[in-house]
């Protein structure tokens, strides 16, 4: 089957009328403002309203700030914690999901994607009530804490204190916890599908092979899944983790402010500080380390793609090598 | 294999049937009647674009103003003053009529983005108090004039406290309410509530005062359980906080639905603030903006517009008509001795604003 990408490279016309509008457009859109950014980031300003791009590497030296360090740091800590969760409780909903009856199926997906339609602002705020010291959380531990106090007094053991004299409740909002938490509520649907779509494509005969040979259901899934899921595991990290990086709102709110991440300190400048070259000299190193991600992945595909067609070649050619003598034999 | 192949784009586009060119017209005719006209286009007067602050306005004063004059009023919502100028700086995106703050009046007219208001074109600029006519942020009145005034100070829980808070201190240094506490999140307010707490001026950025403002927040910031960008107020009523910095009006409306709700001056002096009606550079509907503006200097306009969000009105002819329980109520028109220490302030410059900003950087940076 001759590749549509091949198709189209000898079609170079053809490539150019459908390609045509998608540059222009990512020119205009994405490329231009990016530039003015990048402009920005190595200008100053004149006046409280105008900037001035005098090549000035001032913007760029004031990232060297510890503080500015400190949160940059703290953003790739909290982005990278959110998504080892999200992946940690992705895998296993994808998975259960993707082995759904097609009866189940749809009703899962929508659920799934069903926060997808709702704000961001509202969901959060939805999180605000959800986790406060007085909030449904707290609620339920609080009647477990209860319930678990009266089964010990029932049970004669009340007086030896084992969960304590009172129920205390869980502080989420104010910390990196309920940051992390309001984070990988948002990213959750973002983990989920890519994972979801490579497993369905994925041949469950080979799983049924490897069990088949003896292996476990644990080695399968460690030895069998997950590489083979591998592509839609990186592409929902990166999914999850880039967006996180970036977060201001979550921080913000779930935060009390009292949690700042990078992106905080951007919208701060785009706005109150009324310091755009600073601010574009920020979100410029925040795009360039997301860049450095997805060329990361770009090469790990580019590898493994090598890496699978050399064990195709190998493979190919110990089967010619052994038709003959079968040829013979039969 | 075929000797020469079909050229590609000579297929149909989709399906079977081409998209003939009578299909192509009745859609589009379709679509085109579909379209709706918009509210305003045969509205006598044309429109205007009213940029407001949420919740600051009366609550029917946009409908009657259109009613009265026929003018279709675009009303649009900002969350604060760096949000406005943000978006005025790179050019005016349409709008007629602004609400800024004094210092923001202040840079705007520095930027050159505020057009000079034509006095003759509002008559009831003599509803005014003649204390607001010439204020030193806006000379004459010649780009801005006053909408509302109101001062920053101390809400608090009465049955929390033994005693209503004297001191910026109890929010700001001592650890009598740790954990209790709800501070504004704007970078400029609260360091300068800080250094009054120090005993100097708010309009003092000097690099000493302002150090010593960072370390005092510094170190307070273990016992503050939020940097509440506006609802500090709603953090004091549902309990969450029982000390909270906030605008004398948001905890006026909130007084009104709980009584053990208290709201006070610390002695060393809050904020004073005035809240005014510009009409920015390259608006559209100059004219209609001035209609606006003339219709909320209006006496009863005014009056209901502050019988509804309860702050104090510079509009000397809408607060003669307003009752005792508004004229008299401390927490919106504070005595002169309760204000005496309290201050304008006067717009940091660039330089002290990115001083501000990394205080502040390393404040919320810490923990």
């Amino acid at each position: 089957m001759v590749a549509i990408s091949e198709k189209a490279g000898r079609r170079p016309l053809v490539f150019a009328a459908f390609g045509l509008p998608v540059l222009i457009w990512l020119g205009l859109f994405f490329v231009v403002p990016l530039g003015i950014i990048g402009l920005y980031s190595f200008g100053e300003n004149v006046s409280i309203t105008r900037i001035e791009t005098t090549w000035t590497l001032a913007n760029y030296a004031r990232i060297t700030d510890p503080v500015i360090l400190e949160l940059f740091w703290r953003s790739l800590w909290l982005a990278a914690v959110a998504t080892l969760i999200c992946l940690a409780v992705g895998l296993p909903m994808a998975l259960v999901i993707a082995t759904a009856s097609p009866g189940a199926k749809p009703w899962l997906l929508l659920a799934i994607m069903l926060p997808f339609w709702t704000n961001l602002l509202i969901r959060t705020y939805a999180l605000l009530n959800i986790l406060g010291t007085r909030g449904r959380l707290n609620d339920v531990l609080g009647w477990l804490h209860a319930k678990g106090q009266s089964l010990l007094g029932a049970l004669g053991l009340d007086h030896l204190g084992l969960l304590g004299e009172r129920f205390v409740p869980l502080t989420l909002l104010g910390t990196p916890a309920g940051v992390v938490y309001g984070i990988v509520y948002v990213s959750l649907p973002f983990a989920i599908l890519p994972i979801y779509s490579s497993l369905e494509r994925m041949d469950r005969t080979l799983l049924e092979a490897s069990m088949d040979l003896g292996a476990g259901q644990w080695t399968t899934v460690r030895r069998v899944l997950v590489p083979l899921a591998l592509p839609g595991i990186l592409t929902a990290a990166l999914i999850t983790f880039i967006p996180a990086l970036g977060q201001f709102l979550t921080p913000d709110l779930l935060g009390r402010g009292q949690v700042d991440m990078i992106a905080n300190v951007i919208e701060r400048q785009f706005k109150k500080a009324n310091d755009w070259p600073f601010g574009s000299a920020l979100s410029l190193v925040l795009l360039y380390v997301t860049f450095i991600l997805l060329a990361a992945r770009a090469f790990a595909d580019a590898a493994r793609t090598r890496r699978s067609e050399r064990d195709r070649e190998i493979a190919a050619a110990a089967i010619r090598a052994a038709a003959p003598e079968r040829r013979a034999s039969a | 294999m075929p000797r020469f192949r079909r050229p590609v784009l000579a297929r149909p586009a989709l399906g079977r049937t081409a998209l003939s060119r009578r299909r192509f017209l009745a859609g589009s005719a379709a679509v085109g009647i579909s379209l709706k006209l918009p509210k305003g286009a045969f509205a006598e007067g044309g429109k205007v674009n009213f940029y407001n602050w949420d919740t600051y306005i009366g609550e029917s004063t946009i409908e009657n103003f259109e009613e009265e004059t026929d003018i279709e009023v675009q009303y649009d919502l900002f969350a604060d003053n760096a949000e406005l100028f943000a978006k005025l700086r790179g050019g005016n995106p349409g709008y007629d009529l602004i609400v800024p703050t004094n210092d923001y009046v202040e840079r705007l007219i520095e930027a050159e983005l505020l057009l000079s208001l034509d006095h003759s074109k509002i008559p009831n600029i003599e509803n005014i108090d003649p204390a607001f006519m010439d204020v030193a942020f806006d000379p004459g009145r010649e780009y801005s004039l006053p909408y509302m005034w109101g001062t920053i100070g101390i809400g608090y829980r009465k049955s929390a406290v033994d005693a209503p808070p004297e001191s910026w201190e109890d929010l700001l240094a001592s650890d009598r309410y740790a954990g209790r506490i709800a501070l504004l999140s704007e970078p400029t307010t609260v360091l300068q509530m800080a250094m009054k707490a120090q005993g100097n001026s708010l309009n003092d950025w000097s690099d000493e005062n302002l150090a010593a403002a960072e370390k005092m927040l510094i170190e307070q910031k273990p016992r503050i359980t939020a940097f509440a960008p506006d609802n500090g107020q709603d953090l004091l009523l549902a309990g969450e906080v029982d000390l909270a910095m906030e605008w004398n009006g948001d905890i006026q409306q909130i007084m009104e639905e709980d009584d053990d709700i208290g709201y006070v001056l610390p002695k060393e002096g809050g904020l004073r603030w005035e809240d005014t009606l510009a009409i920015p550079v390259g608006a559209q509907n100059v004219e209609n903006a001035h209609v606006l503006i003339n219709y909320l200097l209006d006496a009863e306009v005014g009056a209901e517009i502050a019988d509804f969000i309860q702050y104090a009105t510079p509009n000397a002819a809408a607060k003669a008509l307003m009752g005792e329980e508004y004229t008299a109520n401390p927490v919106i028109f504070p005595s002169d001795e309760a204000m005496q220490n309290s201050e304008t302030a006067v717009a940091p410059t660039q330089e002290q604003m990115q001083k501000i900003d990394e205080a502040w950087t390393r404040i919320k940076a810490s923990s």
